[in-house]
């Protein structure tokens, strides 16, 4: 049975007047592969430089191993950190960037010899499969190359915990893959507890064992990625979490909601007779039919290849759904769309809801999530002088 | 129109004003009075010895001064809030805008024997110092005038490495003053480079401070060859052979310097 690791009890933090955390309440286990994921000044970077000792939150507890470490500094806590931007000691080669924290006495050990810090170094390069680069200058490094030196450089101090700030936000699209691959295996061949910050949702769902949504400095769902994606708790977390159509629901019965006034069947249960509610379908569980057949009925206005797939936006009088299907529908094309049982979540009203899940604007929204650069972390320049 | 063409007003100002003036300082170190070509003014410097002994002295004197006080005030104002930060840099280049021998006297009649360091140490009731017209004044007046051009390059250094990493040494099990020895000396050594270059040269070379604190009690170089030009022992040849074994031991210097300091390397990756 997983062991609680780290726990943030009641945590709440404040840059200027601006709330970043409020309230947080996180258990982390052992061994755990655990992501905070969000967008930009959600308060996820905050979360992870708590647990790093970077920030003291203004109030609330962090427990490691159920003791209190709020005035614990940096140096001395058992946790490990890859920084956005690698920070690599430039005026030190690969192996002396490495060896930086070997040669410091942590605490509680005594201080390593020569030898012993050269193989641990060493062991270390093959894992990160830089093996004959630890003469090399940082500098003349690829930008992959440098992320293996900056991972080697925290996992070679064995932590307990190592803390990952977006690490693979600078590379590109092909070298992002393999290397969650990597960091997956490493996880569980090293079995260190990962506490991963990512704005990228593939990534968030690709790597983790638990996934924490977080926005507006709330934490919006905590789960197993395939919780997150199939049972999103609200507007926010469907939307963020891959492709979602939200529409406006009421729920007549267990098992039955109205949309757009035609009766949907549903596996939900438990809401309140003619409780309005938010409807989440995802676009890849929705059947194009012949109009006669289909339970709603809509013209598609706009058509992108997406290799896989073409995705299509369809108006259903006035509202943009967005369909992932394999058969070309040319623009224009009126169609009538069925959705089985299983494909439709519903959600209580929230906060969010009304504000995410229309594809009027799609090809903007597109646009935005898959550009790697996109993301400026507003968080970091925030708290980075704290 | 070739961007280069832009280039040739600068070209031409450092034919006229940087390289013929050395072509002549080399040519005249070379030649009689009568130009004839010798070498009787190399052999003629023999006596200059302890002057040249004394300048590389003081100016070494300064410019480790320099740095004992440059490099923490770099440290500490690349270490505060961006308005401090600018006022404190205000108040070290403002002096530089004042004028050279203005803040010279100001220091004459800080450190004369009646002057208002004297004054102050016998009103607390301290013995008074006999500083002007020794070494030290002049270590004073240089340190004084110098110490910006060291500051400057330090602290441009030192702001520039970035936050993440002294928390990555932080991370790493690096306490202040580990993060401070292991990282960020050794990344500001370039800075402290191009301010020992931008003292010890000038400090080499200084005339003017030497008159008016050593009272010409203390000669260094530039004294020397500002007299074989425009003072009483004009003998320009002589002048110029001094002001070549000047530069050519600088130059060494500063080889070293750069040789043995390490090489300049970006700060962040």
């Amino acid at each position: 049975m997983a062991k609680e690791l780290i726990r943030l009890s009641k945590c709440s933090m404040a840059f200027d007047g601006d709330v970043v955390l409020d309230n947080i309440d996180l258990c982390i286990n052992d061994k755990e592969f655990l992501t905070l994921l969000g967008p930009s000044g959600c308060g996820k970077t905050t979360t992870l430089r708590i647990i790093g000792g970077f920030l003291k939150p203004a109030s609330g507890d962090v427990l490691f191993d159920g003791v209190r470490i709020n005035d614990v500094p940096p140096h001395k806590r058992a946790v490990n950190t890859v920084f956005q931007k690698y920070a690599l000691f430039t005026h030190l080669n690969v192996f002396e960037n490495i060896a930086f924290g070997l040669r410091l006495a942590r605490p509680g050990g005594k201080k390593l010899s020569k030898d012993e810090i050269a193989s641990r170094v060493m062991e270390m390069l093959e894992v990160v499969s830089l093996k004959g680069f630890e003469k090399r200058d940082v500098s003349s490094l690829s930008g992959g190359q440098q992320q293996r030196v900056a991972i080697a450089r925290a996992l070679v101090n064995r932590p307990k915990v190592l803390l990952l700030d977006e690490p693979l936000g600078a590379l590109d699209m092909r070298l992002r893959k393999d290397m969650q691959n990597e960091l997956k295996q490493m996880q569980q061949a090293t079995g260190i507890t990962f506490i991963y910050v990512t704005h990228d949702q593939e990534e968030a769902l690709a790597m983790s064992d638990t996934v924490v949504v977080m926005e507006n400095g709330v934490i919006q769902q905590i789960g197993t990625p395939e919780d997150i994606y199939n049972e999103p708790e609200n507007a926010f977390v469907a939307d963020f979490i891959g492709e979602s159509n939200i529409v406006d629901g009421i729920m007549l019965d267990d098992g039955l909601v109205e949309i757009f006034g035609r009766k949907f069947k549903c596996l939900d249960k438990g809401f309140k007779p003619s409780e309005p509610v938010d409807v989440v379908i995802r676009p890849e569980d929705i059947d194009i039919v012949s109009p006669e057949k289909g339970q709603l009925t809509g013209k598609v206005i706009s058509v992108t290849f997406r290799g896989l797939m073409y995705d299509i936006i369809v108006d259903f009088n006035g509202f943009k759904w967005l369909i992932q299907t394999t058969d070309l529908s040319p623009i224009g094309t009126t169609l009538g769309i069925k959705i089985d049982p299983d494909g439709i979540h519903i959600m209580s009203k929230s906060q969010f809801s009304g504000m995410y899940g229309d594809y009027s604007s799609y090809s903007a929204e597109y646009d935005e999530i898959s550009d790697v650069d996109y993301e400026v972390e507003i968080e970091d320049a925030e708290g980075a002088r704290e | 129109m070739k961007p280069k063409y832009f280039a040739i007003p600068y070209v031409v100002w450092m034919a006229i004003f940087v390289v013929a003036p050395i072509i002549f300082v080399i040519v005249f170190a070379f030649t009689t009075p009568d130009g004839y070509p010798t070498l009787q003014n190399f052999a003629a410097m023999g006596r200059f010895t302890n002057i040249f002994i004394r300048s590389f002295w003081l100016a070494f004197v300064a410019t480790a001064i320099c740095i004992l006080i440059g490099y923490p005030i770099a440290y500490i104002l690349s270490r505060e809030g961006p308005r401090l930060q600018k006022l404190m840099l205000m108040l070290i280049i403002l002096p530089m805008w004042m004028n050279f021998l203005l803040r010279t006297y100001a220091w004459m009649s800080i450190l004369e024997n009646t002057g208002l360091l004297n004054r102050f140490l016998s009103f607390v009731g301290l013995p008074t110092l006999n500083i002007i017209n020794t070494p030290t004044a002049v270590v004073i007046g240089m340190v004084y005038n110098f110490l910006p051009f060291m500051i400057l390059p330090i602290y441009s250094v030192i702001v520039k490495i970035d936050q993440s990493l002294y928390e990555a040494a932080q991370d790493l099990g690096a306490n202040n003053v580990t993060v401070f020895r292991k990282v960020v000396f050794p990344v500001s050594l370039p800075g402290v480079l191009s301010g020992v270059m931008m003292v010890f040269v000038p400090a080499v070379s200084t005339f003017v401070i030497t008159q008016l604190l050593g009272g010409g009690m203390v000669m260094m170089l530039g004294d020397l060859i500002e007299m074989h030009f425009l003072g009483t022992a004009y003998n320009p040849q002589l002048g110029s052979a001094i002001a070549l074994v000047m530069m050519f031991v600088v130059i060494i210097f500063m080889y070293l310097v750069n040789r043995f300091g390490g090489e300049e390397k970006v700060v962040t990756a």
